[in-house]
């Protein structure tokens, strides 16, 4: 049931907003050096409101630097950034929540610092959302994998935000719950929030995302649908990680 | 940032362990230095075999009997004997660890002592498996014995001013059980100058007897200083204490200063460190620092927590140890003010610390490698290493906030050297530090 609805959510989604010609979220020239290296070359897109967008590459490619640009932990080099609401939520790789709190404390300690106008209706609405009502007084340390990263999740999605960016959001999910997950953003993507996330499982980046963005060395290689990127590199019938890999060659990764 | 407090209090509020090493770290401490200022050292159990058989005991001394036992009584002050009748069986005391060491007083003891013609020995045997202990009762019994031979000396000493005395004046004496009369050199030269005005003017006799009568009066002269010579034999070299610098502290009092300060230091600086820590290694940096926090606000949240817990385990360890050890608790106020300044500046470099780590197991191996060494630095008095050295340490020290908090909870505590300096050093090193602390967060986030 949740799967038909994000199979079919891009192209309703995709209408809307190029109807409303409105990025959600635009960066332009941005470019970020750790030292000599360069992490972020030049990056430019535009993602627009209510897309779901996959940063996928290999290993030091930059998607977290660029995540994190974007979620404002860092500030780039070069380049500037435009949210169309200003209001980011963020999902860091490793659950940034603490061990040693309750799923309910930890929710209401973030609501509480996001200043959102009721702090104990939104983290039960929260709970609710997540399935965790009945682990709330739980501490974090005792939870599963999953449910901590839905927690994670839920932490960057208490203050309602227009554009929710996850870092590697599934990287630590077994299978079972992986899918509970794509079920959950599914559900905020319903309700108009707009998505990027970063992974390095390119099956995952063709089964969720209306657009992929392709980095390699900190360079912007592709931007455009899964299907367009086969498409891209010659071979309809590549399939989609084998078209990701001859893309990576062709520009010499 | 205070719901970034609660947060970090109900997260120390679940670590038991932690809380409780918290709240029994001053009591236990504070009870234990309180106890061992309130009381003095326990004797070391020495083994004492006296050889010297109970007649032989007596030495005489110039026509004067001396009991040598009371003079043993000088090396008890210090020691608890453990009193055995062969050195053999002492040895196997100190062997088997029931004793520090055994002083064996030799048989002949009294003989050599009356003769005066050579140095009486004391056999001193002791256990060197520890060093440390070897050299304690090493130092006690060679402090004792010097003490006994200083009252054997000023004995000594008594003896022979008498007979000079009798010299001088003359008198009665006894030997070999007969009483000899001595005429005595003042008599003796009243006696010739007598003499010498019967005499004519040309008596052949007044040549010798004058210079028998000037002899007698330059010997009573100089033997008049005999009891000054004398003292000054028996203690050459007298100490006269004159201090140029620093506060005259009695050492235990020191002593507190320096308990308190290392707790302090070590709660501040673990706490910052580890709470600080904690965000990075808990992945929660990122998020706050995203616009819920500021970075600066963060570690004014870290440094206010350390201190505020900090300063209240010192203030409850210090008021410990007053309540046994009797502190000045008219200076209280000063007692505030030096552990408020040197918690906040420990706080600083706790969260330097914890910037520079990237866990908290790093955070708190990095604390405790960086402040072991301040404190035993910050103690090294000058003189013990060369110059050169002392100037390093100084420095060193001067850039850690162990060496002021030390002196401002001495001057707090003992009214030493005042209070404001080691403040001012103590808030400018907490500026420098939280500046180090803000700049290492830039780590954090990549």
């Amino acid at each position: 049931m949740a799967r038909a609805e994000i199979e079919t959510a891009p192209a309703s989604r995709q209408a809307s907003a190029a109807a409303a010609r409105a990025p959600a979220l635009a960066a332009r020239g941005l470019g970020k050096h750790y030292g000599e290296r360069a992490a972020l070359v030049d990056v430019s897109f535009e993602v627009t409101v209510g897309e779901l967008v996959a940063v996928i590459g290999p290993n030091g490619a930059g998607k977290t630097t660029l995540l994190s640009i974007l979620a404002g932990i860092q500030p780039p080099d070069e380049g500037q950034i435009e949210v169309l609401d200003g209001d980011v939520g963020w999902v860091p790789q490793h659950a940034g929540v603490y061990s040693k709190l309750s799923v309910a404390e930890n929710l209401r300690l973030f609501a509480r610092l996001e200043r959102v106008g009721d702090p104990d209706a939104v983290v039960a609405r929260m709970l609710e959302q997540t399935g965790l009502a009945d682990r709330a007084g739980d501490e974090l340390s005792t939870l599963s994998g999953g449910n901590r990263q839905r927690v994670n999740v839920a932490i960057g999605l208490l203050a309602d935000p227009a554009v929710l960016l996850a870092d590697e959001p599934s990287s630590a999910l077994d299978p079972r719950q992986r899918e509970r997950l794509w079920e959950f953003i599914a559900q905020r993507r319903a309700g108009g929030t707009t998505v990027v996330y970063s992974t390095h499982n390119v099956q995952e980046a063709e089964r969720h995302a209306d657009r992929v963005l392709v980095l390699a060395d900190g360079e912007l290689l592709f931007t455009g649908t899964p299907r367009g990127l086969e498409l891209e590199v010659g071979g309809s019938d590549l399939g989609f990680e084998a078209a990701f890999v001859r893309l990576l060659h062709a520009h010499g990764h | 940032m205070r719901w970034l407090l609660l947060k970090d209090l109900q997260i120390l509020r679940r670590s038991p362990l932690l809380v409780a090493l918290l709240v029994l770290y001053p009591v236990v401490v504070s009870l234990l230095i309180g106890f061992a200022l309130s009381r003095g050292p326990d004797k070391p159990r020495v083994a004492f075999v006296n050889l010297v058989p109970p007649s032989a005991n007596t030495i005489s001394l110039g026509g004067e009997n001396v009991d040598a036992s009371r003079y043993a009584s000088e090396l008890f002050k210090s020691i608890e004997p453990v009193r055995l009748h062969s050195r053999e069986a002492a040895i196997q005391k100190v062997r088997s660890g029931d004793a520090l060491a055994a002083l064996i007083i030799p048989s002949d003891i009294t003989q050599k002592l009356s003769t005066g013609l050579e140095s009486a020995q004391v056999e001193v045997i002791y256990n060197n498996e520890d060093p440390v202990k070897g050299r304690y009762v090493e130092q006690i019994i060679n402090s004792r014995l010097a003490d006994a031979n200083a009252a054997l000396s000023d004995k000594f000493k008594d003896i022979a001013l008498q007979d000079i005395r009798l010299l001088l004046d003359g008198g009665d004496f006894e030997l070999l059980g007969r009483t000899l009369h001595i005429l005595g050199l003042r008599r003796t030269e009243a006696i010739l100058a007598a003499t010498l005005k019967t005499l004519p003017p040309g008596a052949s006799q007044r040549r010798p007897l004058t210079e028998v009568r000037d002899f007698a009066g330059l010997a009573v002269s100089n033997l008049n200083l005999a009891n000054d010579v004398l003292a000054t034999v028996a203690q050459p070299v007298q100490v006269k204490r004159v201090a140029l610098k620093g506060a005259t502290t009695p050492l235990s009092s020191f002593a507190v200063a320096v308990a308190v300060a290392v707790s302090l230091m070590f709660v501040t600086v673990l706490l910052a460190s580890g709470m600080l820590a904690l965000e990075r290694e808990e992945g929660a940096f990122t998020r706050l620092v995203r616009g819920l926090v500021s970075r600066a606000g963060l570690l004014a949240e870290k440094i206010g927590l350390a201190a505020a817990c900090a300063f209240l385990v010192a203030l409850v360890m210090l008021c410990g140890i007053a309540l046994l050890a009797g502190l000045q608790w008219s200076r209280f106020p000063q007692w505030l003010v030096a552990l408020a300044a040197g918690a906040v500046s420990f706080a600083a470099l706790g969260v330097a610390i914890g910037g520079l780590a990237r866990e908290v197991r790093a955070a708190s191996l990095l604390g405790f490698l960086l402040s072991l060494p301040l404190a035993f630095l910050a103690l090294v008095p000058s003189g013990a290493v060369s110059s050169g050295l002392y100037a390093v340490i100084r420095v060193v020290c001067a850039l850690f906030p162990f060496k002021p908090t030390l002196q401002a909870l001495d001057g707090a505590l003992n009214d030493a050297g005042g209070l404001g300096l080691p403040v001012v050093h103590l808030l400018v090193l907490t500026v420098a530090f939280a500046l180090l602390a803000r700049l290492s967060l830039r780590r954090f986030a990549s």
